[in-house]
């Protein structure tokens, strides 16, 4: 056996090797190192400390069960706060009454179901003893399609300003950015205030109309607000997926392209957008599935309102739970789960198309 | 001569003219700058106004107050005012009070009995000042120096608790062969599309039954076994090779000290991705502490805007100041981290 001081030394040297030969190069190593050391106190007391008792454990069970070791903490909360939870789903949707402890849950059968059902006309919400379950998915649907369409658009576009050589285009693309990053609580708030009746949007534009228009008041309008402000916030993440998707369609296509006299928009129809599509898909699957999640924006913005007329799936769900003096939490579980339902299919068909183009 | 002017102006280096494109590319990114960070700057700008300030239609983009001066023989100080004198000249007076069209003003330098002057013949004297107590007054008098450390506490434990579990399955999950691999894998990519919404009433079951309701552990623990984190990570240790570890173990390391000297130090890259991820979904989170937590003591900064905006609806100063107070840590995180954001979502397509 050689000689086995330098084991750490090796590592590390091997180590740092491998880190500068990854693509960002030199200077993420350097900023890694600084993040490092930030941490590295703590970290490694903590991790010292384990030292011993885990080569005891290593002792006792052997090396082969050793992986098992590192899954289980991971694998504890996500069994208790996710597995468990979408089994206890279902028995809350087939149970009534009032209460938490599901010891205590009379079994109804499909009751739950057949409350939320329950209509006499599908397409008119009012006919349905949960006329605010159906107002919601009516809102959602209507909510998903204008903003999955409107923000994909506009993201697409700014992709291809985004993606021209530009100076400062980093700079640019942090601008549009910037929006993801911001809670949803702020978001609303930041359009709360340029909406409200003496905003600034009203200073704007009063001048020409001649009267402030109340924007979150009138149903119409509020529903455009909260499809625009909801674009506003998500697009910028959109656009960066779609930039990337951009910048790997290889140039030499595009000098071919130019070479042969081809126009602009022959290139962007015959070349960009066949290229780009595969992107597009999975951007348009995302965005639709997080659409359809849509609540916190929305409920800081018009609390649902006015009346029901921006109240989303989501939004029934919360408030049948936990918002309202009587909880119901097997009619929450069921509406749930009709949730679940439409985005597993969302999903399904996600895999579909991923498995139909090959690998994206 | 019109057209010589425009070549000039539009000449550029290489040769080429600008195309029509290149001048719509550059009124859409400032387009795109003033609608993206328009609103946030208005919302800033707005933080710093009086309540008199904010009410003014139509509003003006800096904080503007009215100047006050003491004048001898009042015990408040008095709002200045530009009057125009009945014989054409201006004059700048304190208004002692305002009955109806007509307010009684008195000359600030040498105060005798006060004037009446008409309404319209007056004009506030502004000036640029900044109403700090906005910011002052809610910190203090309201509980939001408690969100804010809650908010903190939540932020950095969990972060803390995800990284930690989160690389240690990854580890298990990409650099061992062991029976049940596959089904765990099989979960928890499976599980990557169910959002909290889905779950959330026996979510809330669970954590009754840990008693965890009204306290910032039954936040923070639900969310710290993202699938996300520990899909990242794997991906990354896979990378790593396996003769590192192999060499480790030549050298009588054990499985931990593999873990935390060898994988974690190479996995720092996609660590740091994670980290950023996981604060900016703690620092932002809303529905879930909005369940959880009822007592006030416990509101994270997102439930508690939320609460603030609703119990008190008028009190807009407050409101934008305490919202300036949230957005700002996360734009020191952007400011500084904006490469490693970007470059990391862009790879990733995660958020």
């Amino acid at each position: 056996m050689p000689c086995r001081i330098p084991m750490e030394l090796r590592l590390r040297e091997q180590g740092e090797r491998m880190t500068l030969r990854s693509r960002q190069g030199r200077r993420a190593a350097e900023s890694e190192r600084r993040f490092e050391s930030v941490l590295q106190l703590p970290w490694a007391f903590a991790m010292r400390l384990l030292e011993l008792p885990m080569r005891g454990v290593q002792r006792v069970i052997g090396q082969g069960r050793m992986p098992w070791v590192f899954v289980m903490p991971n694998l504890l909360i996500f069994g208790t706060f996710v597995i468990v939870p979408l089994f206890i789903n279902f028995y809350y949707s087939i149970t009534g009454g009032t209460d938490l402890f599901p010891a205590n849950r009379p079994f109804v059968g499909t009751e739950q179901y057949d409350l939320l059902l329950d209509c006499e006309d599908y397409l008119d919400p009012f006919s349905c003893r949960q006329d605010r379950f159906w107002r919601g998915m009516y809102n959602t649907a209507f909510f998903v399609t204008f903003q999955v369409a409107g923000m994909v658009g506009i993201s697409l576009i700014t992709a291809l300003v985004l993606n021209r050589r530009i100076p400062g285009r980093a700079f640019f693309r942090s601008v549009f950015f910037y929006p993801v990053l911001l809670s949803p609580v702020v978001v609303a708030l930041i359009w709360k205030w340029i909406l409200q009746r003496e905003g600034l949007l009203n200073a704007f534009i009063s001048d020409w109309i001649g009267n402030k228009t109340l924007w979150l008041v009138e149903p119409g309008w509020a529903m455009f607000w909260v499809i625009s402000v909801s674009t506003w916030a998500h697009m910028g993440f959109y656009t960066l997926i779609l930039l990337a998707g951009l910048q790997s369609i290889p140039g030499d296509l595009y000098e071919a392209a130019e070479m042969d006299g081809t126009s602009r928009w022959r290139t962007f129809w015959r070349i960009t957008m066949p290229l780009l599509w595969p992107t597009m898909l999975v951007v348009l699957v995302l965005a639709l599935i997080k659409s359809v999640q849509t609540f916190d924006e929305v409920f800081v913005l018009t609390g649902g309102g006015p009346g029901t007329a921006t109240q989303l799936i989501v939004q029934y769900i919360y408030e049948t739970g936990f918002a309202t003096q009587i909880q119901n939490f097997g009619l929450a579980a069921a509406a749930s789960i009709v949730l679940g339902v439409v985005l597993l299919v969302l999903t399904l068909i996600q895999m579909k198309i991923g498995s139909g183009k090959g690998k994206w | 001569m019109f057209d010589r002017t425009l070549t000039f102006l539009t000449r550029r280096r290489g040769g080429k003219r600008w195309h029509i494109t290149d001048i719509l590319t550059w009124g859409y990114l400032l387009l795109g700058v003033l609608m993206m960070f328009g609103p946030v700057l208005w919302l800033v700008m707005s933080s710093f106004k009086t309540q008199a300030g904010l009410v003014e239609f139509p509003p003006t983009f800096l904080p503007y107050s009215q100047q006050e001066v003491a004048v001898e023989g009042y015990d408040k100080p008095l709002p200045l005012f530009e009057v125009k004198m009945p014989d054409g000249s201006a004059k700048v007076m304190a208004q002692v009070r305002r009955i109806g069209i007509v307010s009684q003003m008195v000359d600030p330098e040498n105060p005798g009995p006060p004037i009446k002057v008409r309404f319209q013949d007056r004009t506030p004297v502004r000036e640029l000042s900044f109403a700090w107590e906005n910011y002052i007054t809610p910190l203090e008098q309201f509980n939001f120096l408690r969100y804010l450390w809650n908010s903190v506490v939540v932020t950095t434990v969990a972060t803390f608790i995800t990284l930690i579990i989160n690389s240690m399955a990854a580890f298990g999950l990409s650099k061992y062969e062991f029976r049940g691999r596959t089904s765990i894998l099989v979960f928890i990519i499976g599980t990557l599309m169910i959002p909290i919404s889905v779950i959330m009433v026996p979510v809330y079951l669970v954590v009754t039954k840990f008693g965890m309701v009204n306290s910032l552990w039954g936040v923070i623990l639900p969310g710290a076994a993202t699938p996300t984190g520990v899909f990242l990570l794997r991906q990354y240790m896979l990378t790593i090779p396996d003769e590192l570890l192999d060499a480790a173990r030549m050298d009588n390391a054990s499985e931990w000290q593999i873990y935390w000297r060898i994988i974690v130090p190479l996995a720092l890259p996609a660590l740091a991705v994670l980290a950023i991820f996981s604060i900016m979904w703690r620092w932002n989170d809303f529905l879930w502490p909005l369940v959880i937590l009822t007592r006030n003591e416990l509101y994270t900064l997102q439930v508690g805007l939320n609460a603030f905006q609703g119990e008190l609806q008028v009190q807009w100063h407050y409101v934008l100041a305490m919202t300036v107070v949230t957005l700002l840590p996360i734009t020191f995180v952007f400011a500084f981290l904006q490469k490693f954001i970007t470059t990391g979502i862009a790879s990733t397509g995660m958020k």
